[in-house]
């Protein structure tokens, strides 16, 4: 029997996501996808999530999801769930959906798999596959009753169109309670950054731990800014300090799929490697011969980045020039 | 006011490879070195930095872990927390991050916490529900991503990080928060901290003092189900090659190789 997959799709700047309509097409590819919309926008957007695999749009109009985070959603959400029982519920990782996810998982105990990178039905079990690390991959389920939630991972899937799809759309008629309108958005700033961003990025230049001090970071961002890219960092060293946590890549930083991933004295963790496993090409800088950021690399470099950044650096603004 | 924050003692993530056990499918944790978990780190300075700011507040270390997770502990106290609260029984093992957060919040509601700090995920696990999960069983709101924090009077106001910059949010208070990792400067216990850790209090419980059933929790209660672990399809295998002086010229080539350049 065909499944139903419902997508919570989010709003960004008075627009659908692309990452939720990239969730919402690999939704369509396993069945029935129906699309939640909720805040100002729901009724403008709704129609056009067809397009993107929508079968139906249930849309409810209300600013109060714009201002109060999570609550309103959740309500809304565990309501549609116990009504109509799909068969999963499927979501984009972002921060906010992230928090809508881990309430619905407590509130519905349905149990809940984050960072899939792919997923299929066989019959009625459902088959979540999970990277662990650079050279594992687990396959789970979630064999209870009721509507689970699968978190999938940055990325996994590209935008698919489904052209002259018309969905349903099902404009819902229900009163936020006053009780979800608690944590309230005062203020959202959007801060500019110099060069491209990670996420933009094709060339990223990203350093770890084996930088030694943070004084030494500024060799990274020098041949990132020769290289025309960006400078990213793990987690260890934005733990350590070092560097505010918008430059953080990784399962829970930014997910990056650049052409060229250049990996400075980052021994290759799981959660690292989770961010920029999809890099095109990888070099990794790394004392350590052991460091399992070598098995992703195409070209692994075993020595001292400190030597060897300045050098590079200079040899690839010579070459530039040339 | 009633502070608390929830620590994890995990595989020391800057030597340990994590590995996954086949037979039981779980995180490999004996024999491999542990240590309270680095995020950690963080949020405890940012609750300390708190408790210390507005005053006349305690703050206390919940975790939920086997007997070693003690240690964590005590760094914790040696860092400045006032006491600590460690849940552990042999029916925990498997949990899954709801029966964490359902054996969390059973701790943190017979404590009435004013406040509660979370990492935003853990440094082993990486999941990042169990903050919301807490939330949900109490009934309060979570502010997550914050990289500030401050309280007046009844009420949390948070800079919460955001794909592009940052918003503020505000919340009444009980409410659980959760700290972005590198957002506070890192306490290190003192000498002094350290002696007199060993004097606060530290309380251990089992599951029947919260009332939970083993079968809620541990892999019994487990809502996802590993059913097999693979060997990813390996990338084709990349030149690895010791520097001898010229590392910079061969970095360059292949970038020159593939029109990187």
């Amino acid at each position: 029997m065909s499944k139903t997959i419902w997508v919570l799709v989010e709003i960004e700047n008075s627009r659908p996501a692309r990452s939720s309509l990239e969730v919402l097409g690999k939704a369509a590819s396993l069945g029935r996808a129906e699309a939640i919309v909720l805040g100002s926008h729901a009724a403008e957007v709704a129609s056009g999530l067809g397009e993107f695999g929508a079968e139906k749009v249930y849309a409810h109009n209300d600013p109060a999801y714009d201002t109060y985070l999570t609550l309103p959603a959740v309500d809304t959400l565990s309501g549609l769930l116990k009504q109509h029982q799909p068969d999963l519920l499927l979501l984009a990782t972002t921060y906010d959906l992230r928090d809508i996810a881990a309430r619905l998982n407590a509130r519905n105990n349905t149990g809940l798999i984050t960072d899939a990178t792919d997923l299929r039905f066989e019959g009625d079990t459902l088959n979540v596959t999970v990277p662990w690390g650079g050279e594992i991959v687990v396959t789970a389920t979630l064999p209870k009753q009721g509507a689970g939630i699968v978190l999938t991972r940055p990325k996994a899937f590209g935008l698919e169109h489904y052209d002259g799809r018309t969905p349903e759309v099902e404009t819902l008629n229900i009163s936020l309670q006053a009780s979800s309108q608690v944590m309230k958005v005062l203020e959202s700033v959007e801060v500019e950054s110099e060069g491209p961003s990670l996420e933009d990025a094709s060339i990223i230049v990203s350093g770890g731990r084996g930088l030694g001090k943070a004084e030494n970071y500024h060799l990274v961002e020098e041949l990132a800014a020769a290289l025309g890219g960006a400078a990213g960092a793990t987690r260890a060293i934005v733990d350590a300090g070092w560097l505010p946590y918008s430059h953080q890549i990784g399962q829970t930083g930014k997910t990056v799929k650049p052409t060229l991933y250049v990996a400075v004295g980052i021994s290759g963790a799981i959660q690292h490697l989770a961010g920029m496993k999809g890099s095109k090409y990888i070099v990794a800088i790394n004392k350590d011969e052991h460091a399992p950021i070598f098995s992703v690399a195409d070209l692994g470099i075993i020595g001292d980045a400190l030597t060897i950044l300045p050098q590079l650096t200079q040899e690839v603004k010579k070459r530039k020039a040339q | 006011m009633k502070i608390y924050v929830c620590i994890k003692q995990i595989p020391d993530p800057n030597t340990v490879v994590s590995k996954l056990d086949p037979a039981t499918r779980r995180l490999v944790r004996s024999g491999v070195s542990l240590v309270l978990d680095p995020g950690d780190e963080t949020t405890i300075s940012a609750a300390i930095k708190l408790r210390d700011t507005i005053g006349n507040s305690e703050l206390i270390a919940v975790s939920m872990g086997p007997s070693s997770a003690q240690e964590a502990m005590r760094r914790a106290l040696a860092m400045g927390v006032d006491s600590a609260i460690l849940v552990t029984d042999p029916a925990l093992a498997g949990s899954d991050a709801l029966g964490t957060a359902r054996v969390l919040a059973a701790v943190l509601k017979k404590e009435n916490a004013d406040l509660i700090f979370c990492s935003t995920e853990s440094t082993d696990g990486y999941t990042g529900m169990v903050p919301g999960g807490i939330a949900e069983f109490l009934g309060i709101p979570q502010l997550t991503f914050a990289r500030e924090i401050t309280v007046e009077g009844q009420r949390a106001v948070i800079k919460q990080v955001t794909q592009t910059g940052y918003r503020t949010v505000e919340s009444p208070l009980p409410a659980l928060v959760t700290i972005a990792s590198g957002s506070f400067e890192a306490i290190y216990p003192t000498m002094k901290g350290i002696m007199s850790a060993k004097k606060k209090p530290f309380t251990q419980l089992t599951l029947s003092d919260l009332g939970i059933e083993a079968a809620q929790v541990g892999e019994a209660g487990a809502r996802e189900q590993v059913m097999s672990i693979g060997k990813v399809e390996a990338r084709a295998a990349g030149q690895v090659l010791k520097d001898d002086g010229s590392a910079a010229q061969t970095i360059a080539d292949f970038l020159q190789r593939y029109q990187l350049l």
